[in-house]
């Protein structure tokens, strides 16, 4: 359908309105300010309502992405929220951090000339616009139907998953194992990124549907699944990948080496950025992150904004190659956080003191690295890094953050026998999100090993759908 | 929030506390650790489950007073309720099969040696406890270790109460003398623990640490608590926290654990401050 606006023929986005970078690199508020109305209808109007929709293709959870821009076109808000949350329960979320530049926006027809259509801040303006003017009675608690399901894990996967059983009307508990729900989008993903409250929003809207939130249940050890099935009808785990990867290179024990995970949830799930906290964090001058991923883009800015004064990420391969959002690494930039990209660490060496009561002693003092050409593609297709013999170079650093991927928690698996896992720990489960154990399904991190938002939202919501069957057609 | 049942101090700076968690208390085992908040801002800090009562649904655990948040801990009293309080974490401590075992505690670490050699008595194990403490004051669990043990040692440092030295005296001298034993099972500082393996690694008896390192979550997801064991890197808080002591590496442990030392003593004065301004 031809689209009723007049198409704005602007080749690039609306610039998106961001605070400074040397203002925003010295504290945690949000960096992205968001589309004003008028901003989201242009940049909604740059849409060509194209008859194929290559948008809808390119994004995992299947957002009715031209209709719902259409209404923004109009300024219809509300209806374009609704469009968007017939497809995605955490709007607000995945318009923030999603890698739309790889998805929709990746398909975009305007892009083949200029930029595609900003369609992640438009997400992100429709869900900020409904969380600011719906009012919380708007929410219709739906009729039970007497059947009880429990979810494991409170990240993405496990939000989405419970949030659409409880609309069918189901009884639904969420057990979490650290003090706070949310997951990876508290503990992980820092506020300058993604606000907190944001988050809780998210959690609140679930309880004023019915759903339980038991925090504090580390599954696998106070409760097993076989104890669960015992009490629910089905249950959902989505705990993620929270068991981050080192390098196995020496000196990755000192004081001063930290797991991207440890940095990130000291930060962010235990506030160690505000002056009052009780969570300690280091304060270094010279901080090298390891890895190239928006894990990495977090900890670097992170570690600037806690007072750092040089900030590296050091990656093995090209800037083209960063697998971070493409914004994460233009902003990273802006606030000059400085790439050494084809580069590897070989060893983290010690401050130089043999008395075990000097303070200094066991310290990181520097990073010694390899520097890296690209050869040929390697099996995911991308090129290959290869060492330049002989090319070693030592950095003064005081601080090394490992930023290498995450492997799924083996808790669940240590303690659920009849779990099929596969060689890394990940959780065998069909398209459905079905385990090796009728009634238990899987889904996010968990299954896939460390992936997006959206793609753990998209299993939750599979997930639920197949749940959903399984307990109608018992 | 979970209710503190019943506080009792056991010196000036040792405190045991009962805390209402049915669920932790129905599958804790020796050997295994929670990890708790006090309030809604507080740090998390593993502590060593000290026992369960199943039928009165309640978590022992047993503190000492070093911190901001073992203070602030500390100021709670019955009645009072605490934030947080999860677990169990940590694989359980192997004591099946034993049949003479050593229990070695340093200090606060009696309190979770204690339990184990408990349990070791309970399942027919000859139990020899040797218990070490700065000075007479800062003693705790005797009779409870003496109810479990068919031989018993009290050291101070200053021997101002049982005989005078380390733990390592009496142990030497039964292992000179020839007395072997299945399996030491030591709990205390770290450097404590570093010489116990030392003294039993000539006789190649195994021996068994519970390492109690800087964690956050407790459930694998930080990597904080890493050590080496036997050259590989370890997390405490799911490969152990029990580890065969002669694979440690006790001096990198050492450096580790005191990662946040200035910055812990600051906090706590800080609190210690907090509290006698309440005071006044």
């Amino acid at each position: 359908m031809p689209p009723k606006y007049k198409i704005n023929l602007d080749l690039v986005k609306c610039p998106m309105p961001a605070q400074d970078p040397n203002v925003r690199n010295k504290n945690f508020q949000e960096v992205a300010l968001g589309y004003t109305a008028e901003m989201a209808v242009e940049e909604a109007k740059r849409c060509l309502q194209c008859p194929k929709k290559p948008c809808v293709d390119g994004c995992p959870v299947n957002i009715h992405i031209p209709e719902f821009i259409a209404e923004v076109a109009e300024g219809n808000f509300e209806a374009a929220y609704q469009i968007i949350n017939q497809s995605s329960s955490l709007p607000a979320v995945c318009g923030r951090v999603c890698p739309q530049e790889s998805q929709c926006e990746g398909k975009c027809n305007r892009g083949i000339k200029g930029e595609p259509v900003a369609i992640g801040r438009l997400e992100r303006f429709v869900a900020d616009y409904h969380n600011e003017h719906a009012s919380a009675d708007s929410v219709k608690r739906p009729t039970p139907n007497g059947h009880k399901v429990a979810v494991v894990g409170s990240g993405p996967a496990g939000l989405t998953c419970a949030g659409d059983l409880a609309k069918l009307g189901y009884d639904v508990t969420i057990y979490e194992a650290l003090h706070l729900a949310g997951g990876v989008l508290v503990y992980g993903i820092p506020e300058f990124r993604l606000p907190k409250a944001i988050v809780q929003k998210e959690v609140d809207g679930l309880k004023a549907l019915g759903v339980k939130v038991e925090t504090n249940m580390v599954i696998g050890r106070v409760l097993t699944i076989e104890e669960l099935k015992e009490q629910y009808e089905a249950i959902f785990i989505g705990s993620g990948a929270g068991l981050p990867r080192f390098m196995n290179i020496p000196g990755e024990n000192l004081r001063g080496v930290y797991s991207a995970n440890e940095f990130l949830t000291r930060s962010n799930l235990m506030k160690a950025y505000l002056p009052d906290s009780t969570t300690p964090i280091q304060q270094v001058k010279n901080v090298a992150i390891v890895g190239g991923g928006n894990v990495a883009m977090d900890a670097a800015r992170t570690a600037k904004r806690l007072g750092a004064e040089n900030v590296y990420i050091v990656y093995r391969r090209g800037m083209e190659e960063l697998p971070a959002r493409k914004e994460e690494v233009e902003h990273a930039e802006e606030e000059g956080i400085i790439f050494k990209t084809l580069c590897n660490p070989v060893s983290i060496g010690a401050a130089d003191v043999t008395d075990p009561r000097d303070p200094a002693y066991g310290t990181v003092a520097s990073l010694t690295c390899i520097r890296m050409e690209l050869g040929e593609p390697d099996a995911s297709g991308r090129r290959r890094p290869v060492e330049v013999p002989g090319s070693e170079f030592t950095m003064d650093m005081d601080c090394v953050i490992m930023s290498l991927g995450t492997s799924p928690n083996p808790l669940i698996k240590q303690t659920t026998p009849d779990l099929v896992t596969k060689r890394r720990g990940e959780i065998e489960a069909d398209e459905d999100g079905l385990t090796s154990i009728e009634g238990v399904y899987a889904g996010g991190d968990a299954v896939t090993g460390a992936a997006t938002v959206i793609l753990a939202m998209g299993a939750g919501k599979k997930a639920a759908a197949a749940i959903d069957k399984y307990i109608q057609e018992k | 929030m979970y209710r503190i049942a019943k506080k009792r101090i056991l010196n000036p700076t040792v405190t045991e506390m009962e805390i209402e968690a049915p669920l932790v208390a129905r599958k804790a085992q020796p050997g295994q650790f929670i990890i708790l908040r006090v309030d809604a801002d507080g740090e998390r800090i593993p502590l060593t489950i000290a026992g369960q009562d199943v039928d009165a649904g309640t978590v022992k655990i047993i503190f000492q007073v070093v911190g901001a948040t073992t203070e602030k801990l500390n100021h709670k009293n019955e009645g009072d309720f605490i934030q947080d309080f999860v677990g169990p974490l940590g694989t359980p401590t192997h004591v099946e099969g034993l049949k003479k075992v050593c229990v070695v505690g340093g200090g606060v670490g009696c309190a979770i040696a204690m339990p184990i050699a408990q349990k070791l008595h309970e399942l027919g194990c000859e139990v020899t406890s040797i218990v070490g403490f700065r000075n007479k004051d800062l003693v705790i669990l005797e009779d409870e270790f003496k109810a479990c043990s068919s031989r018993f040692f009290m050291m101070t440092d200053d021997g101002s109460y049982g005989e005078q030295g380390n733990v390592c005296v009496p142990l030497n001298k039964m292992l000179e003398a020839g007395e072997t034993f299945d399996q030491v099972i030591t709990i205390g500082p770290l450097i404590m623990m570093k010489f116990v393996c030392l003294a039993t690694k000539p006789y190649d008896i195994k021996t068994i640490v519970s390492m109690n390192p800087i964690m956050v979550d407790g459930t694998g997801m930080c990597g904080g608590c890493r050590l080496t064991v036997g050259g590989e890197t370890k997390f405490a808080c799911v490969d152990g926290p029990d580890f065969d002591g002669h694979l440690v590496d006790f001096d990198e442990a050492m450096s580790r654990s005191r990662a946040y030392a200035a910055f812990e003593r600051h906090q706590h004065e800080e609190t210690c401050n907090l509290f006698k301004k309440e005071v006044q």
